[in-house]
């Protein structure tokens, strides 16, 4: 499933990261020699993480689709474990959670795999939106009813549904790009993700008018214009390897970082509400699977039906 | 077959340490949590550095692992618990004397002082006395309490499907039993002591 173009992107990327781990070591040798720094700490705990990421989303693009499908199921699998961990639900919720977990989970991957777009399209929002609720009601237990079966939907839409649409990309039939699908999916998660870092970076340097200070102290007016016009820049200049000419591509990645932000801010405001930082601990430095997937989550299924709509035969 | 159980509870649970009182270091420990269910030991046993866990062992139910040959297999055999029984009458060994055995013979232990798995909306039931006189026969042994999160939501009693949420268990810091303490004093500090793990701070 590689494509030159692959090559060139992933090779892109890892001189990106070289580069990156480069700057990492300096600082550790020049501020903190002996650690204990925690800013440098976590900076280099990032790197290494996004290292590990890459990897993997490499792997898993030499492995074809089934390991594309493969891999952003687990994917989903650990966001909707971070998730349902701070929702509301009680003992009533055990079934319809697990049905969450071993069977909505796999059999919306099922279908992507057997590229059946009728129904994956509507498998969540329609069928387990009406049916899941059904499984609590079953076992009694009104106490809070609605807000238990609002937030296991809101969980599934966001931890399963979205992501599913990050593989679903592979199935797209866009005349003359047979073939390099995959390339879809590297540019997705490229130009979300470093519109992310680099929000980061402009925020760091020139940021100073807070965007919503009562949910994220660390988004701010200058750090998002500057992260998403300079990403909206790297990516338009990536066009050649897009379906899409230079100006399509333009306006798709300002909709991509767009769309980045909100997942940011959106996600943020379900935290503080929650009272935690970070969804998780598992990705070192970053926090939980939802804290590094959350823009790519709001991103995806836009990317993918403007994709479908207008360049898709399917 | 320990390594399995245990990698699945990782998968169902990503269970999480925060060792907020001592460090995970080979020390003798006791360590006492709140018992919700029958997962808690795998749990706590999943979570330590591989050196410690294997000199440490479950202190768990005769009258109940030992009531089906795959409980018996997984905890006898798979985990090394010390079986003890629960029923003064039915007992033909003294549960004290077997733990203290065990720590006699180096190993470390896994307790649940409640006695049951607390399926009440209190946080945690009275203590039995079993870790009071634990204390007074070998007092220089670390007891360290551990407060296990949420696992009572991954697997509550009498359902058979887990449900896949984070775990995570605070590690205090450790008691010992003062000289002349009353058995009643002892086990309200020590209940305290992880009641106060519950609300840990991130």
């Amino acid at each position: 499933m590689t494509s030159p173009h692959l090559v060139w992107l992933l090779g892109g990327v890892a001189v990106i990261l070289i580069v990156a781990s480069f700057i990492g070591a300096i600082l550790r040798m020049r501020l903190a020699p002996d650690g204990g720094n925690p800013v440098i700490d976590n900076l280099n705990a990032r790197i290494n993480a996004w290292w590990v990421m890459v990897i993997l989303l490499a792997i898993a693009f030499i492995a074809g689709k089934t390991g594309v499908i493969l891999l952003f199921a687990l994917c989903s699998f650990a966001a909707l474990r971070e998730f349902l961990t701070l929702t509301t639900h009680s003992r009533a919720d055990h079934l319809s959670l697990a049905a969450a977990f071993f069977v909505v989970l796999p059999l919306q991957y099922y279908l992507i795999l057997a590229d059946w777009y009728g129904l994956y399209s509507v498998f969540v929002p329609v069928y387990v939106f009406l049916l899941l609720p059904v499984i609590s009601a079953l076992r009694g237990s009104p106490k809070d009813f609605l807000v238990r079966v609002a937030e296991t939907q809101w969980a599934l839409m966001i931890c399963v549904y979205c992501v599913s649409h990050v593989p679903a990309l592979l199935y797209l039939q866009i005349p003359g790009f047979e073939g390099r699908n995959v390339i879809l999916i590297a540019y997705l998660i490229f130009v979300v993700q470093l519109s992310d870092v680099l929000q980061y970076v402009w925020g760091k340097l020139v940021g100073r008018t807070k965007i919503a200070p009562t949910l994220s102290p660390s988004k701010t007016w200058e750090g998002f214009v500057g992260g998403a016009l300079t990403a909206t820049a790297v990516g338009t200049s990536l066009w050649w390897m897009t379906p899409f000419s230079m100006v399509q591509a333009a306006g798709i990645c300002l909709i991509l970082t767009m769309m980045g932000f909100f997942g940011g801010l959106v996600m943020s405001a379900i935290k503080r509400d929650r009272g935690i930082k970070d969804w998780g601990h598992l990705i070192a430095g970053h926090g939980g699977f939802l804290d590094r997937l959350d823009s790519v989550i709001f991103a995806a299924p836009i990317f993918f039906h403007i994709t479908r709509y207008y360049w898709s035969l399917t | 077959m320990g390594e399995a159980i245990s990698l699945f509870a990782r998968f169902i649970t990503a269970p999480r340490a925060i060792w907020q009182g001592i460090e995970p270091v080979r020390r003798q420990r006791v360590y006492f949590a709140n018992h919700s269910s029958n997962g808690d030991f795998v749990l706590i046993w999943t979570v330590l550095p591989q050196p410690l866990r294997r000199q440490t062992r479950p202190v768990a139910a005769l009258d109940y692992w030992l009531t089906s040959p795959l409980r018996a297999f997984i905890g006898r055999d798979v985990f090394n618990a010390v079986l003890i029984d629960r029923r003064p009458e039915a007992r033909t060994a003294d549960p004290v004397a077997q733990m203290v055995e065990a720590l006699d013979q180096g190993s470390s232990l896994i307790l649940f002082p409640e006695g049951q798995r607390n399926s009440t909306d209190a946080p945690i039931l009275p203590f039995k006395s079993g870790l009071y006189h634990l204390a007074r026969a070998r007092p220089d042994v670390d007891l360290v309490p551990v407060w296990i999160a949420n696992l009572n939501k991954v697997m509550p009693k009498g359902e058979i499907i887990p449900v896949p949420l984070i775990c995570t268990l605070t590690f205090g810091a450790a008691l010992h039993l003062s000289p002349d303490e009353p058995k009643e004093v002892f086990l309200e500090r020590a209940a305290n002591a992880l009641l106060s793990l519950e609300k840990a701070p991130e």
